[in-house]
């Protein structure tokens, strides 16, 4: 080879300069020094930006985290890479358009999203869904609870370098449920189930008994999962005393869901807002004590128990009757004016819609309230001080979904 | 919880200076709400927080409403002359009626259970005067949705402590929530340096598009 041939990349980058012994020392913007008590340089403070192309963020979401050595001493997040302005999308569109995308928010759990957005506009427009509707959606709601916690189960252990196994274990038992779902409304994941006053088709022939049968077989998976983790000693090395919340701290951070049980609070809605008809069930709030993940792991779990415990009386006790509020309007339907917030108990924490109603056919203010968002408040309290492998494990075990974090 | 009239009474009395109205609201959901001015916002938020009849510890929703500048008519009568005699008739005045930004923060209790309670800010006008305190000192969850309210609609709030764009990028122009905001046809269009090509690229951006 002569040396005229001149390699393609040879000129794009600038050949690497080491500094003369004795230099001063160069400093790009990612790297500031850290300067030591009688003012001399004692290393680097190292900026990283974990994402928005990692895999431990769930989506596109990124990190700004300051290191020093392996330590985190400041983490901003920054998002906005799925942002398509929802709000303002549903403002232009009729009450009743907006109900498919809000399964595009958190697509794990459309069916929990559908219900959120009916019960504030049935709030709104006075309308009440017959008893057999209001079954069906707690149903649809505490299967879609079971889909979330096990995935976020199964994505938090591959957060933690079990890859694989235990994810894809999760994703069996999900595709069962969400078989349930396709036979229901016609679709896996993006249900668009429910109408305001109601639900849209009846369940068909034979659902019921699909449906128990999944219940039955999901304690036994649920012991051999915990079998295999609860008391894995890997999992407790990387979980127990990580990521540490207060009470005050969550309460006052807005932290809502399984997060802010694991701290201890008793805050559900299901219990606290009774909305639908789950005061007629009998199930326990878990609760942990230490607030970090291996709390917010544990409580999860059991909330899985607990749903089951509601699944079980609910497909038992579900009447024969109509579906749909004889009141209910789908052509030309136009709430007083008026405004309305509405909430429920999401997996993910408390989801939330305002609707600003001006007499017309669409919403003159929509608002969504994102669990998920407001759970990320206090990332960087959790993060700071730990490693960067913690951050990976506390960032699994908020439980975003980026399309309803930058909606 | 104390109605809404109750609440009002006990912080103009506790507050002095302090103007609470309330807002009715008549839909089904009977949720009304109390507006608050600027000055005391941060001393009634407090007060409500800490009150240990209300202890409103958790704040959950914080939203940006738009209300443009609308035009009023109003029938009046007038004195005119009709034919050299002067007589009343009937005359329509229009007034312009100020828009405003609105924020609606709704704050329950965890301690005791109960809520919402309604609070509401409002701007002066919708371009210059739209500073508003800050509640995020009082409840940290305002944090990222004082945030978004910023980046959506430019309020902005005084005492954040990190009062930056969240959801557009940096070096965004534009409130995209507002309900004027007419957005560019094309995002991405890069113009070259040459005069009528930059003539034809400042009709891409928003701002000159709606003047």
């Amino acid at each position: 080879m002569s040396d005229a041939v001149v390699t393609p990349l040879e000129g794009v980058f600038a050949p690497l300069q080491f500094p003369e012994p004795g230099a001063p020392r160069q400093l790009n913007y990612s790297v500031a020094p850290k300067m030591s008590a009688d003012g001399s340089v004692a290393g680097d403070f190292l900026e990283v930006a974990m994402g928005p192309q990692h895999p431990s963020t769930h989506g596109v979401f990124r990190m700004d985290v300051v290191l020093d050595g392996e330590r985190v001493v400041k983490l901003k997040p920054v998002f906005g890479y799925l942002h398509r302005n929802h709000e303002k999308i549903a403002e232009n569109a009729s009450y009743l358009g907006s109900m498919p995308y809000t399964d595009r928010l958190d697509y794990f759990c459309s069916m929990t999203n559908n219900w959120a957005y009916a019960l504030s506009v049935e709030k709104l427009a006075g309308l009440q869904p017959p008893e057999r509707a209001e079954y069906i959606r707690i149903i649809t709601a505490e299967l879609t609870r079971l889909v979330n916690h096990v995935c976020l189960v199964g994505f938090l252990l591959q957060d933690m370098g079990a890859l694989g196994t235990p994810l894809m274990y999760a994703f069996r038992e999900r595709e069962k449920i969400l078989d349930l779902f396709e036979a229901l409304s016609g679709s896996r994941m993006m249900c668009n189930y429910m109408r305001f006053g109601g639900c849209r088709v009846d369940l068909p022939a034979g659902w019921l008994e699909n449906a128990k049968q999944v219940v039955e077989n999901f304690p036994r998976f649920l012991d051999d999962f915990e079998n295999l983790l609860s008391a894995n000693e890997i999992l407790i090395a990387r979980t127990q005393g990580v990521g540490a919340l207060s009470a005050a701290l969550a309460i006052n951070a807005g932290v809502t869901g399984p997060l802010l049980r694991a701290c201890g609070v008793n805050y559900d809605l299901r219990k606290v807002d009774k909305y639908g008809i789950y005061e007629r069930f009998d199930f326990r709030v878990p609760l942990g004590d230490h607030g970090d993940v291996y709390d917010r792991y544990m409580v999860r779990v059991l909330e899985m128990r607990e749903s089951l415990k509601i699944l079980r009386h609910a497909l038992r006790d579900i009447p024969s009757g109509p579906i749909m509020d004889p009141k209910a309007k789908i052509r030309g339907f136009r709430p007083k004016i008026g405004e309305v917030y509405g909430r429920i108990e999401g997996p993910k924490g408390e989801l939330g819609f305002y609707l600003i109603s001006d007499g017309g056919p669409n919403p003159y203010r929509y608002r969504v309230r994102p669990p998920s968002l407001i759970n990320l408040t206090i990332l960087e309290d959790m993060c700071l001080g730990r490693n960067v492998s913690d951050v990976v494990v506390i960032l699994g075990s908020i439980d975003i979904v980026l399309g309803e974090v930058d909606r | 919880m104390e109605t809404l009239e109750q609440i009002k009474g006990r912080i103009t009395a506790i507050i002095p200076g302090a103007r609470v109205d309330l807002i009715p609201n008549e839909c089904p959901s009977n949720q009304p709400s109390l507006l608050i001015d600027q000055e005391h916002g941060v001393r009634i938020a407090e007060f409500l927080r800490d009150d240990p009849q209300l202890r409103l510890d958790y704040l959950s929703n914080v939203t940006g409403v738009d209300w443009p500048d609308t035009i009023v008519k109003e029938k009046v009568k007038v004195m005119k002359l009709v034919e050299g005699v002067e007589t009343e008739v009937h005359g329509v005045v229009e007034r312009k009626k100020q828009g405003y930004l609105e924020v609606v923060y709704h704050i329950y209790s965890i301690a005791h259970k109960h809520g919402p309670v309604i609070v509401r800010l409002r701007t002066n006008d919708r371009n210059v005067a739209v500073h508003l305190p800050s509640l995020t000192p009082i409840w940290r969850s305002a944090e990222f949705q004082e945030r978004e309210i910023y980046d959506l609609y430019g309020v902005i709030f005084d005492g954040h402590p990190d009062l930056r764009r969240i959801l557009m990028w940096d070096g965004f122009e534009g409130h995209p929530m507002r309900k004027d905001y007419v957005e560019p046809d094309d995002y991405e269009y890069e113009p070259t340096p040459h005069d009528e090509v930059l003539e034809r690229a400042r009709s891409h951006q928003a701002r000159n598009a709606v003047l």
